[in-house]
């Protein structure tokens, strides 16, 4: 079976990468092939890298504050290049209602502080199952 | 103490050290093993493991075994003379509390100026300046870069009429500033001297600290703009202008604090800071300088976090090596040059954004651990700070946590309460022991700069930072609200600060109004003046103290730089 591919990005100026190690090292425990891009990547430079990677998934963590500008930037990117299919989520320091409004604008599920590695390995696994199932357009 | 009778008439230097007779051990040993024998096995009881938050094992019971090496005179002593385990002041907090001093900064200067006037009103006896990502990484407001972070996570600053603004009505000859930047701290630094000049207050009157620790930045916060080589230089050319011309100014805050928060165990943090505080006392040394003209202005700075106990051993640990070190050594003959006087903050990390209030009891015996620890200042964090920025409600309720402490609880009645328990000694030994462990690991690895070039300490974060993960999913671990006392579906509502989207459009505004008004050809010469004297390798201050004076922007100082340094980049690690 083809393994699940991710990219995970830190986009912005934001240092904090302590979570986003985290979460590579247990989707990689998990079976997943895991592609980090380091530090302070434009949306440019994230879409450009998940196209190049051929991923399914972009997990965007940002804790600066900065995420009602980057992740509707990133899936916009994403639209105009074709890549439509690849799911975007992400996590960090974002309140409900923000989270909420990034959702309706098409962003995947935003996890928050206290989440669990497994929590964020099934809703990959489940989105990943759902995908497979649509008819390619 | 059944095990020692007559203890409470021997003298305490007999009492908490060595040289217990052979008669006595086995009278010790006798009660200890028929003690054991009624306890049993306390291993692991409930899936419980007795281990620090760092997964230091911890021991049922401490006796005095457990410290018979250690001599009270020669390790423990008195506070205010070596080795200093017990504080660097004789009377500490008999004297003179802690400097409360809470970290803050958001939205526009005018924005920033109005909290710290409210802190000050409220008791605050310092300032401790908070900047947004630009700032901290060198970017005006307007730099394309900047889009979305203007004012978020701190207040920004593009010229010295921002720092005008921040600093309006508080007179930096009286307050005590402290500012927590890196990359770009000297040019941030010549601002300040440069307002204070306006005020009519010199740069030898001016007390504070800059944060200016770059080696933290590629270890753990990631702020970083140029490569190690000439990050260090700009620090050194702080260090030699703070102690040619700012006597009262701590030139540097060398940080356990982002290190911990990375995902460093306590000693990690101890050992990875107090190295890298060696690392600059070397490079300073290496311009000339001799170690008593800037040691006694350097100062350090640490997490408190969840393990009290082991939190005030790191502490007195911290003080112990830092003078052997200072002394040993580098030579340092000055009894300041080998006090190690730091400020502490409690454990963002810890903090939970379930049942967010009960962040404030955690946040009190994190205040109360750095209290019994012997801090010089503090910072209390807000109940709200996994959800956002401090409300001016969070941020106060902070203030009054180490108030209390201060001045309800008691433990600044005595000081270094915690000296000669038979527990706290023996870790702060271990502590010490392990410290010295990394020290020769770093050393082997070639020094600071080649283990980061390594990404030896990087790695070893990642991987601290996983196995807490993994221990907090499999419940070995218990962090109330999160995984166990879950309250499914509560989400309890405390007020959140916005940063509203205005901040960054009046921001870059204010910067556009700046660059018309000011005399551009004065700016564009002084940026080449710069240049200049950044190629000739001169000590930079000097220059961005001219730069400041024109309102020439950080990111046109940054940029000159960037030009010359080039910039960094972290090697890829996962």
């Amino acid at each position: 079976m083809k393994k699940i591919r991710v990219l995970l990005a830190k986009p912005g100026l934001d240092g904090h990468d302590r979570g986003i190690k985290v979460i590579a090292a247990a989707l990689r425990d998990a079976g997943m092939e895991v592609i980090y891009t380091g530090l302070r990547q434009t949306p440019e430079m994230v879409v450009e890298a998940a196209i190049q990677e051929d991923v399914d998934f972009i997990g965007m963590s940002i804790l600066s504050g900065a995420h009602m500008t980057l992740f509707p930037e990133v899936l916009r990117l994403l639209k105009e290049k074709g890549a439509g299919t690849i799911h975007l989520f992400g996590g960090g320091i974002i309140p409900d209602q923000e989270s909420v409004e990034l959702e309706k604008q098409g962003v995947g599920k935003l996890f928050g502080p206290g989440t669990t590695t497994e929590e964020i390995v099934t809703y990959i696994r489940s989105v990943a199952a759902k995908k497979k199932q649509e008819p390619v357009m | 103490m059944s095990g020692l009778s007559h203890s409470s008439k021997r003298t305490l230097s007999e009492r908490v050290s060595s040289a217990l007779p052979k008669t006595e051990h086995k009278r010790l040993d006798e009660a200890h093993e028929q003690w054991a024998a009624q306890v049993g096995s306390t291993e692991e009881l409930e899936g419980r493991k007795f281990i620090t938050v760092s997964s230091v094992p911890i021991k049922d019971m401490y006796t005095p075994r457990d410290v018979e090496d250690i001599d009270f005179l020669s390790e423990v002593g008195y506070p205010g003379t070596p080795p200093y385990t017990r504080g660097v002041h004789p009377a500490m907090y008999r004297k003179r509390l802690w400097t409360m001093r809470q970290f803050s900064g958001m939205g526009t200067p005018a924005q920033t100026n109005e909290r710290y006037h409210f802190l000050l009103k409220e008791g605050q006896m310092g300032l401790s300046v908070a900047f947004d990502l630009p700032t901290l990484m060198g970017y005006d407001s307007d730099h394309i870069r900047s889009r979305g972070e203007v004012g978020v996570c701190g207040v920004a600053v593009d010229s010295l009429k921002d720092m005008e603004m921040i600093f309006k009505g508080i007179d930096l000859g009286k307050i005590s500033t402290s500012m927590t930047i890196n990359a770009p701290a000297a040019i941030i630094l010549a601002f300040y001297i440069v307002v204070a000049e306006k005020q009519g207050v010199r740069p030898e009157q001016l007390r504070g600290t800059l944060q200016n620790d770059i080696l933290k930045e590629y270890i753990a916060q990631k702020e970083w703009i140029y490569p190690p080589v000439p990050s260090m230089k700009l620090i050194v050319d702080t260090i030699e202008y703070g102690t040619r011309h700012m006597p009262q100014w701590n030139t540097i805050s060398i940080s356990g604090y982002h290190i911990r928060e990375a995902g460093a165990t306590a000693v990690q943090e101890l050992a990875y800071t107090l190295a890298d505080g060696f690392a600059y006392i070397e490079a300073a040394m290496a311009r000339g300088l001799e170690v008593d003209e800037f040691a006694p202005r350097l100062s350090l700075f640490f997490n408190s976090h969840l393990d009290f106990f082991e939190e005030v051993a790191k502490y007195r640990a911290a003080r112990k090596i830092w003078a052997r070190h200072l002394k040993d050594r580098y030579g340092a003959k000055d009894e300041r040059s080998l006090l190690c006087r730091f400020h502490t903050q409690t454990a963002g990390v810890s903090l939970t954004a379930q049942q967010p209030e009960n962040n404030i009891v955690r946040v009190t015996w994190q205040a109360m651990a750095a209290a019994m620890g012997g801090t010089q200042s503090l910072h209390t964090n807000s109940m709200d700070e996994t959800l956002a920025l401090p409300s001016e409600k969070a941020a106060l309720i902070a203030l009054r946590t180490q108030q209390l402490v201060a001045y309800e609880s008691g433990v600044t009645n005595t000081i270094d309460p915690l000296a000669g328990s038979y527990f706290v000694e023996s870790l702060t030994m271990q502590m010490e022991q392990e410290a010295e462990k990394i020290f020769e690991e770093i050393e082997n690895r070639g020094g600071v700069l080649s283990a980061i070039d390594q990404g030896y300490f990087q790695r070893e974060l990642a991987k601290s930072a996983y196995t807490y993960q993994k221990a907090v999913e499999k419940g070995e671990r218990i962090v109330v609200g999160v995984n166990k006392f879950v309250m499914e579906g509560a989400r309890v509502e405390i007020p959140v600060l916005k940063i509203d989207e205005s901040v960054e459009r009046e921001q870059v505004q204010s910067l556009r109004q700046l660059r018309q008004a000011r005399d551009n050809d004065k700016v564009r010469r002084t940026l080449g003046d710069l240049g200049a004297a950044a190629e000739r390798g001169d000590n930079l201050m000097p220059s961005f103290i001219e730069c400041a004076r024109v309102y020439a922007t950080l990111g046109e100082m940054v940029d000159v730089l960037r030009g010359i340094y080039g910039e960094y980049e972290e090697p890829p690690m996962i």
